[in-house]
């Protein structure tokens, strides 16, 4: 009896393997996920201080409570930088999102010739990264050397640069996003498009009025992924910062948290900075992701 | 897998129309709007290997899309790989270091982490899978900045491992795992594998993984291209040239000509030269890529 008891409980309490598994992961997260996010805040509320004493001044750190997050939030450069980053954005997630939609829904048509090598070939830039695209097009833009006509149109003019710069990351991500969409139009049922086709609908109306809406929650992902990317633009006008005057130091939030942590060496300004930008991310990731699911919720209905 | 899914509907849909077998038409719109897409995509690869063969002179004096056949490509080539007592190799032998070595190990921290989430209940288990799952919103590159003030203080900056530790844990990929741990190995294999006197370890490493291995090249090629692409970690935490990735030593040579074009054929390259082997591994694994793994991740 005692003995058919204990094993099920030895059973029940488990093995010590999935712990021991488990623990890396734990270990890294905390170390380098919640402990640097913590550290942000607790630096955020710092600050410097300078006495003046007998024997010369002497620095202190002093607990500053929320000045940091004040002189950041009215910093009218750092709302600049937040528009700066949104007017790219407002570029590039529509782009993203209406182009692998096309894309996708092309692969997917009936009777689309050479769909492997246009698929392959519209993939084929997510495997360049960020640094490398932006030095490809920066020379693209470059008057001197511009096969795009560079010497007619001004890429880094003061309308253009929103549009060049989102293009580079537009470019990275659109194949990536249309094998998303082109994998969950896949996964459509075919009986649903055959059904629509013998009563008379075109290849178009299918498209717009079954696949879309099928596909709404990929769609969303999509959308996810590309606001989230927008929001921590930094690789492409970091690299494209040498070419031109048109992108300054602190072009973009993220720039501006680099530039006040190790240009400035303000690194308790540069926390608050960071830790805003973690608030907004969380908060934006979201309110995409709400928006998302009522709308796909909609449309299902 | 294109050609495998499209083949039955196409069969079905044929007759289903009007009977006519003639109905074979090319459907020219979406091929078009195809063959645009590419071409986008592909221009500006195909400038750079078109630049490549061009000295600095003829970068500026000859048309951008007619190649020179003068042997500058070869002459770009090894200036870039002699450069600064070919320094270029050895950023290429770090980002394999960083993006191969880093993304085995976190493939095998997420598969581990995932395996024993998705099989397991243990104390707490239910807590640190929730934390997880918070974790996903929280972006690694917004973390750099702290996570360089948090490793100065202990001297780690400036290593090898500033640029390794921090991308070794990635939430989603655990996520991602564990799903796909719940969904492949079934509990009566487990069972069975208990019953035959098979250790829990045994079980995870000859069992576990081999059946999650479809997620998990996918993981790693998501690890792979994360590591390769995130740029402001090592941009903050590195300032020995020698521990360099490509990425981070391009722009180094960009950087100092202040749009100065002196440089640019050694630039460009170096550009060539960090795109094609890439592409080449990419293209060849890509097949192995199951996106519906993302996609389907969300859903649940």
């Amino acid at each position: 009896m005692a003995i058919a008891t204990s094993a099920p409980r030895r059973r029940r309490r488990g093995p010590i393997l999935p712990v021991l598994l488990v623990a890396p992961a734990v270990i890294l997260l905390l170390l380098f996920t919640f402990a640097p996010a913590v550290y942000a805040f607790v630096l955020s509320l710092l600050r410097v201080h300078v006495s003046g004493g007998l024997l010369g001044s002497s620095t202190e750190t002093v607990f500053a409570g929320v000045a940091n997050y004040v002189s950041t939030l009215t910093d009218s450069e750092f709302w600049a930088s937040l528009g700066r980053m949104l007017l790219v954005a407002a570029v590039g997630v529509p782009s993203v999102l209406v182009f692998a939609t096309l894309f996708a829904l092309c692969l997917d048509a009936n009777r689309a010739r050479l769909t492997g090598f246009s698929r392959l070939a519209i993939f084929l830039p997510y495997a360049v990264p960020g640094v490398i695209a932006s030095l490809l097009w920066g020379f693209l833009y470059l008057p001197a050397t511009s096969p795009i006509g560079g010497q007619f149109i001004d890429y880094f003019g003061s309308t253009a640069i929103f549009f060049a710069v989102a293009n580079v990351a537009v470019w990275g991500v659109l194949g990536f996003n249309m094998v998303v969409l082109y994998t969950a139009l896949q996964s459509v049922p075919r009986e649903l498009f055959d059904a629509a086709q013998i009563d008379g609908a075109s290849e178009l109306q299918i498209a717009l009025r079954i696949k879309l809406p099928m596909i709404a929650p990929a769609m969303t992902l999509v959308a996810l992924f590309s606001v989230i990317g927008a929001l921590q633009l930094f690789n492409e006008p970091t690299t494209l910062k040498p070419l031109t005057n048109a992108i300054s130091s602190t072009w973009v939030p993220l720039m501006r948290v680099y530039s006040d942590a190790f240009v400035n060496n303000d690194i308790y300004g540069g926390a608050a900075s960071a830790f805003t930008l973690l608030v907004m991310t969380v908060g934006a990731t979201v309110l995409v992701n709400v928006i998302g699911n009522r709308l796909s919720r909609r449309s299902a209905r | 897998m294109t050609a495998i899914a499209q083949t039955p509907r196409r069969a079905v849909a044929r007759p289903s129309r009007d009977g006519r077998p003639g109905s074979r038409r090319i459907n020219w719109v979406a091929t078009i709007i195809l063959l645009f897409g590419a071409v986008y995509c592909l221009v500006p690869v195909l400038w750079i290997l078109i630049a490549s063969t061009k000295s600095n002179g003829e970068l500026f004096s000859t048309p951008p899309l007619v190649p020179s056949f003068d042997g500058s490509f070869f002459s770009n080539i090894s200036g870039i790989l002699s450069y600064d007592h070919g320094i270029w190799l050895r950023w290429a032998g770090n980002t394999v270091i960083y993006a191969v070595g880093g993304g085995v190990l976190s493939t095998f921290i997420a598969a581990a982490a995932g395996y024993a989430l998705g099989k397991y209940r243990f104390r707490g288990s239910a807590f640190v899978f929730r934390t997880i799952v918070a974790a996903v919103l929280l972006p690694s590159v917004l973390l750099a900045v702290p996570q360089y003030l948090l490793l100065a203080p202990v001297g780690l900056t400036n290593t090898y491992w500033s640029v390794l530790l921090p991308q070794l844990v990635n939430p989603f990929a655990i996520y991602l795992c564990k799903i796909y741990a719940e969904a492949s190995v079934a509990d009566e294999i487990m069972e069975a594998a208990r019953l035959d006197g098979a250790s829990e370890w045994k079980i995870f490493h000859s069992i576990g993984l081999r059946l999650m291995a479809p997620a998990l090249i996918t993981v790693f090629l998501i690890q792979f291209i994360g590591v390769w692409n995130n740029f402001l970690l090592p941009f903050v935490m590195l300032s020995d040239n020698e521990l360099y990735p490509l990425t981070l030593g391009m722009y180094g040579m960009i950087m100092p000509t202040g749009g100065q074009p002196n440089q640019f054929s050694l630039v460009i390259g170096g550009v060539f030269l960090s795109i094609v082997p890439l592409a080449a591994i990419f293209l060849s694994l890509q097949r192995f890529w199951k996106v519906d793994l993302l996609s389907g991740g969300v859903k649940l």
